[in-house]
């Protein structure tokens, strides 16, 4: 009893981190209806920025939290107003394509720079470590991590239901023109809700430096297991991101304790058996799909 | 959807007709021996196929070159007017890691480049892939960045060796030395992939040999980011080593996790496959006490440190022991050419056959006849626990002996 909820506990840790890291992907196509590629190179970015500050400019974990958010914010903006938002007008493929190429040329770009070995980070003063209940146990960055990812999915899911700024932006993407008509820039919203989703994808790099091999590569499957969390939670439900990266999780976890060479499969088997039953997903709109 | 459709059927000409194109081109030349006695083509190309972009790009890629130049130089200030070779040219192309691209690289470089040896070639799928063509196009190829022991076994032929290392020296080595001074007791995580299969079986025969015992084989999928729960199900059964049998990005991700993990300081690491670049990027710290079996460490002696100070000056990276490999077979490879007076394949084989060798890479070297295995002594290695300078993070704990690292010939092996 007690492995099986070590392995629930493990897969809960593993899952607030997924929901987080998937959380941008759904708020960029829940408003602006761009499926994201380059979301797992934004998510190797945050974290070899974060390895860079550490090592050039002893600026350590912490600091990085704040700092490499705002600085994939810049990044994001600039993307859209360079790259996407040219795009928006024409079939969502062309946007897909778009940054599909993008993580291509960022992937390759850091390793022209780093190399492909990898960056070293370590864990945070303070949270080193196990806590150990009984036969128990989970590291202090595991919880850490979980409990800030979902502090963090709580509060963008209240600033998209509770405040004006949602509000808008949710009738912005509900429908456009309608809220034009009552006098919103609509438009004026696109660019830093792309922001904000980017910056999310660079905080759970950050997030992801201290356990995770820090390498120009390390999106590049990840990106695939986020694109399963947002198909299983509904595109771009954050609600659905949140409760789909638990579940993700956990169906890892119960993989791994039991048919350990089908881990990974087990999350795609639950993705296709999801979108059999209900095709735009747990949370999805059903005009999305 | 009329303009698209047009698009689309333009776009499938095109990749028809590149494909044409191509295929003529693979066809066109063919092997040219040389006369007896001189050079081919009156100048000795020397062929770096490996990975220049992807996971291996930092243990072996662009950096071997650096290396495989420092032979030639070696070569020609030593020979200087009486050198048979005065014209000795490289060339490189990267393999992606991909077995088929290997193939055609291979090909490319033996028929149209006219490259009289192949050097490198790590990754075992794609290794295998060009010792197929070494045998097919009857010219040397020299393996030093693949494990696989097919390379020496049910794959030798009579152009290829295999210069450094293989996995079943690794298993011997690691597996080996640690069953015997009392980790009796080993799970091992592997990834579900050819070469991790074949570490698995390899370890798991050595434990056993030495009177220990694999509570479990957990295969891990590949590649993975997340290995907390495989780390706590490596740790069911409280056994006293953990296996990792994974390379690259996997490995790190591995040790940072187990480092995490309430098994740290309780149950010992063993790490199937390491490189000086794998502890260079995740930070010696994090890696200490961890033990591996390296085929040369840059430190190792005055001589090894001597030639790793000539590759720091041109790379501002010290050499991993593929980098030193890499210089010892070109140099072995050019030796061969001054002593037969000629670059044709088969006389070149006679002369490496049997050879016994001593340089900075080989200790008690040989090539092996019968299945064309360079034996050399290899080393058990710590990981230091502080680094004094950069690079200096390995403590060779033990020497293994040739014999007892590389044991008998490869009975599979018939130099078909």
């Amino acid at each position: 009893m007690s492995e099986f909820i070590q392995y629930t506990l493990q897969g809960l840790a593993a899952g607030g981190f997924y929901a987080l890291s998937a959380l941008g992907l759904a708020v960029i196509f829940g408003v602006l209806g761009v499926v994201n590629f380059s979301h797992g190179a934004c998510y190797m970015l945050g974290a070899v920025i974060a390895a860079v500050l550490l090592a050039e400019l002893s600026l350590g974990f912490w600091v990085a939290l704040v700092v490499v958010p705002v600085i994939m914010f810049g990044f994001g903006v600039l993307m859209e107003r360079l790259l996407v938002q040219w795009l928006l007008a024409l079939d969502p493929l062309y946007n897909f394509l778009l940054t599909f190429g993008l993580t291509l040329i960022l992937v390759e770009a850091v390793k022209l720079r780093y190399g492909v070995s990898g960056l070293p980070y370590e864990i945070p003063a303070g949270l080193g470590g196990q806590v150990t209940v009984g036969s128990v146990n989970l590291s202090v960055y595991a919880i850490f991590a979980c409990v800030f990812s979902v502090v963090l999915c709580l509060a963008v899911g209240l600033l998209m239901t509770r405040t004006r700024i949602g509000m808008i932006v949710r009738a912005a993407t509900e429908d456009p023109g309608r809220t034009r008509a009552l006098g919103i820039n609509v438009g004026r919203w696109v660019t830093p809700v792309f922001g904000f989703g980017i910056a999310l994808a660079g905080l759970a790099g950050v997030l992801a430096a201290p356990t995770r091999a820090i390498t120009a590569e390390m999106g590049s499957n990840f990106i695939i297991i986020l694109f399963a969390v947002v198909v299983i939670g509904g595109l771009g439900s954050i609600l659905g991101a949140v409760v789909a990266g638990f579940l993700v999780g956990l169906v890892e976890a119960y993989g791994v304790a039991y048919a350990p060479a089908y881990a990974q499969i087990v999350i795609f088997v639950l993705m296709a058996a999801v979108i059999l039953v209900r095709p735009s997903g747990l949370f999805g709109r059903e005009e999305v799909a | 959807m009329r303009s698209r459709n047009t698009t689309a059927v333009s776009a499938i000409a095109i990749a028809a007709t590149a494909s044409l194109a191509l295929s003529a081109c693979g066809g066109a030349g063919g092997p040219q021996a040389a006369a007896a006695g001189g050079l081919s083509d009156d100048k000795v190309v020397i062929g770096l196929l490996n990975d220049q972009s992807g996971v291996y790009k930092d243990l072996s890629g662009p950096n071997s070159k650096v290396a495989i130049q420092m032979a030639i130089d070696d070569y020609k200030a030593k020979y200087a007017d009486k050198a048979v070779a005065k014209d000795i040219e490289i060339v490189t192309a990267d393999h992606q890691n991909k077995a088929d691209i290997a193939n055609s690289k291979a090909q490319e470089m033996y028929d149209r480049q006219k490259a009289d040896i192949i050097l490198d070639v790590p990754n075992s799928a794609a290794a295998l892939a060009v010792a197929t063509q070494a045998k097919n196009k009857k010219k040397l190829y020299i393996n030093i960045g693949a494990g696989t022991t097919a390379l020496t076994g049910a794959s030798c032929n009579k152009y290829t060796f295999h210069w450094a290392y293989n996995t079943a020296v690794l298993a011997r080595g690691t597996a080996g030395t640690i069953t015997q001074e009392g980790g009796k007791s080993w799970n091992i995580v592997y990834p579900d992939y050819a070469f991790g299969q074949d570490m698995n079986k390899s370890f798991s025969a050595e434990v056993t040999k030495n009177g220990g015992t694999v509570g479990q084989s957990i295969a891990s999928p590949f590649p993975s980011d997340n290995f907390a729960t495989f780390i706590t199900k490596a740790g069911e059964g409280n056994p006293k080593v953990i296996g990792s049998m994974h390379a690259g990005g996997d490995l790190i991700n591995f040790v940072k996790q187990f480092n995490q993990s309430s098994l740290k300081g309780k149950v010992q690491l063993a790490v199937g496959l390491m490189f000086i670049t794998d502890i260079h990027s995740l930070g010696v710290d994090q890696f200490a006490g961890t033990q591996f079996t390296d085929a040369w460490y840059w430190n190792f002696d005055a001589e090894n440190k001597k030639w790793a100070d000539r590759f720091t000056e041109k790379t501002n990276t010290r050499p991993s022991f593929a980098h030193a490999a890499n210089y010892s077979a070109a140099m072995n490879y050019l030796e061969a050419v001054q002593e037969a007076g000629t670059d044709n394949a088969d006389t070149i084989v006679g002369k490496l056959e049997g050879k016994k060798i001593n340089d900075v890479f080989l200790r008690n070297g040989e090539i092996r006849k019968a299945d064309h295995a360079v034996t050399h002594d290899v080393y058990l290695a710590k990981v230091k626990s502080s680094a004094p300078e950069e690079w200096d993070y390995e403590d060779i704990e033990k020497t293994i002996p040739a014999a007892e690292a590389y044991g008998e010939a490869n009975p599979a092996c018939t130099m078909g």
